[in-house]
């Protein structure tokens, strides 16, 4: 990738948030350079969407979150590629990824309540045919996601005027 | 009649203390009159200053400080082209601002004359004062971006100077010089002897090319004494630790009140210092970006308001002229938008009609900051 498409790149993982002035003014590009950029990004299917970061502990409707790996048996007829279109599509899981190591998949699961959480998996997970296996993993509290800490414990303590 | 002496009476409080205290009532400050980074620094120097302190290293250190510290910050310096040995040149202090203070005792007479190339920062008119030197104001002017000429040192008279005291990259101006700049300037040092004091403790904070140094001009090594430190590059500024590097004997004088004044400089700072120059050059280069992007941010956002600005490539400081008076300025922004920045007046000659504007902040407040400045214009005008 071209090194200024790079830098637009990066600055919108930093906050998908920034305006196209944003980012221009701190690169010294144009805005419509900065336009064309994410543009080409997105229709290259580089950048696939963008979403806040959210605490779901800080909301009191209690989101719930876990991990579940996931090992499956394949046949001659059945490949990655199939089981992970079916998965892919329940809005419970909010990522699924292939993994290498003891596991096959690893993914992400978002409910209102651990009992939806645990109901999901055992029966819409666990009956897929291939599926021989799932260990559930409850997310109890989480300190940084996406690259954002969500308490860095750092203050800015500096004074307001200094020479 | 007072118990101060007249020295201490004669010391003027400094020029924010007001404007400090106006924004300590308000709730809503955004302010860009910071002089310290606004991030903590490399967590590697950090740990190193923790595991010191576990390991019980709370003793003092020898007069110039660690002999490791001393020569791993010879070998850093070599990207500067400095030359220094960590025996004899090298003396390692609380912050630049103790070196500045031990090298006017060790090099000015009562009567000397101090000449300094203002803006500047605010130390280095009363250090001069306390070791009994005059000083010299010597304005640069905004028309050449604030850098030293041969024509501003004439103008002010400063060949009757002894001392010279410059800062590139600068505080306020973020206006920074290269070879050929420094080469005017190492000019009339020579022709005039005049010692040189070079306050480069904003090196790697320069943007767009490489550091230069005026020690590195010919002839100019024996007659400079260069001063770094650890607070603007690594962001440790609370930690206190900075450098002097100069010719053996000077090094030997300044060493000698300091081993009277200071002792040693901070112990757990050197550890910390140390694992900073030995590992946290990618840290560094990490906040440079940062830097220089806001750099860019507020520089854009200056020019589209019609700020005139000239292009700051150090430190992390703009310094636009503003309508009107400076100080007026300075304050209306701070009670009306709630923005503080410093008034250019504050540090010298040539500053006034400009404000500092600092931006060690993060972007989102920076761009709030600069939204208020730009409405602040508006109803101005
Ligand atoms: C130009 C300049 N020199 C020296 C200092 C003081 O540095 P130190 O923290 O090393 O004493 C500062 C701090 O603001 C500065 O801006």
């Amino acid at each position: 990738m071209d090194d200024e498409r790079r830098r637009v790149l990066d600055l919108l993982c930093e906050d998908a948030r920034y305006t196209a002035e944003d980012v221009a003014r701190q690169l010294d590009l144009t805005p419509e350079d900065v336009e064309a950029h994410v543009e080409a990004l997105e229709n290259a299917g580089v950048v696939r969407g963008y979403t806040a970061v959210v605490d779901w502990a800080a909301l009191d409707d209690g989101i719930v979150e876990a991990k579940v790996e996931l090992n499956v048996e394949l046949d001659r007829e059945t490949g990655y590629e199939d089981i992970s279109r079916r998965i892919a599509k329940f809005p419970e899981v909010t990522a699924f990824q292939l993994v290498s190591g003891d596991y096959d998949f690893a993914l992400e699961v978002r409910a209102d309540t651990m009992n939806a959480v645990s109901r999901f998996v055992s029966e819409e997970i666990a009956p897929i045919p291939e599926v021989t296996q799932t260990v559930t993993h409850y997310v109890m509290e989480t300190y940084k996601d996406d690259g954002i800490e969500f308490d860095d414990g750092e203050t800015d303590d500096r004074l307001s005027y200094s020479p | 009649m007072s118990r101060l002496s007249e020295r201490a009476e004669r010391t003027p409080p400094s020029g924010i203390r007001r404007f400090f205290e106006i924004a300590e009532e308000m709730d809503d400050v955004v302010s860009l009159g910071v002089g310290e980074p606004d991030f903590s620094a490399p967590w590697p120097a950090r740990k190193a200053a923790i595991d010191a302190l576990e390991r019980g290293q709370t003793s003092y250190t020898s007069n110039r400080g660690r002999r490791d510290l001393r020569e791993a910050i010879e070998a850093h310096v070599t990207r500067y082209g400095h030359e220094y040995d960590a025996d004899e040149e090298i003396l390692v202090t609380t912050g630049v601002s103790e070196a500045m203070d031990l090298a006017m005792r060790a090099l000015v007479d009562p009567g000397d004359v101090v000449a300094v190339a203002e803006p500047a920062y605010i130390s280095y008119g009363p250090d001069a004062s306390f070791a009994g030197g005059e000083v010299l104001r010597v304005p640069t002017r905004a028309e050449d971006e604030f850098r030293l000429t041969y024509d501003a040192l004439e103008r002010a008279g400063a060949e009757r100077a002894d001392l010279l005291v410059l800062c590139y990259p600068n505080n306020p101006t973020g206006a920074v010089m290269d070879a050929s700049g420094f080469a005017e300037v190492a000019t009339f040092a020579r022709e005039h002897d005049l010692f040189v004091l070079s306050d480069e403790v904003y090196a790697a904070l320069t943007y767009e090319g490489e550091h230069d140094s005026i020690a590195t001009q010919p002839g100019m090594r024996e007659r400079t004494v260069v001063f770094n430190g650890f607070s603007k590059a690594y962001a440790m500024t609370g930690l206190r630790l900075g450098y002097a590097m100069g010719p053996p004997e000077v090094i030997d004088g300044m060493n000698r009140i300091h081993q009277y004044t200071m002792l040693s400089a901070p112990t757990t700072a050197q550890a910390a210092a140390l694992e900073a120059l030995h590992s946290c050059d990618d840290a560094v280069v990490d906040m440079r970006e940062q830097y220089d992007r806001r750099r860019r941010f507020v520089l854009s956002r200056f020019r589209e308001m019609g700020l005139e600005c000239f292009e700051a490539r150090g430190a992390f400081y703009v310094f636009p002229s503003v309508p009107g008076d400076d100080e007026r300025f300075a304050e209306e922004l701070l009670r009306e938008a709630e923005v503080a920045v410093v008034p250019g007046r504050v540090f010298g000659d040539g500053g006034e009609g400009h404000v500092r504007v600092s931006y060690a902040r993060s972007l989102p407040e920076l761009r709030e900051a600069t939204n208020r400045i730009e409405d602040f214009l508006a109803e101005h005008r």
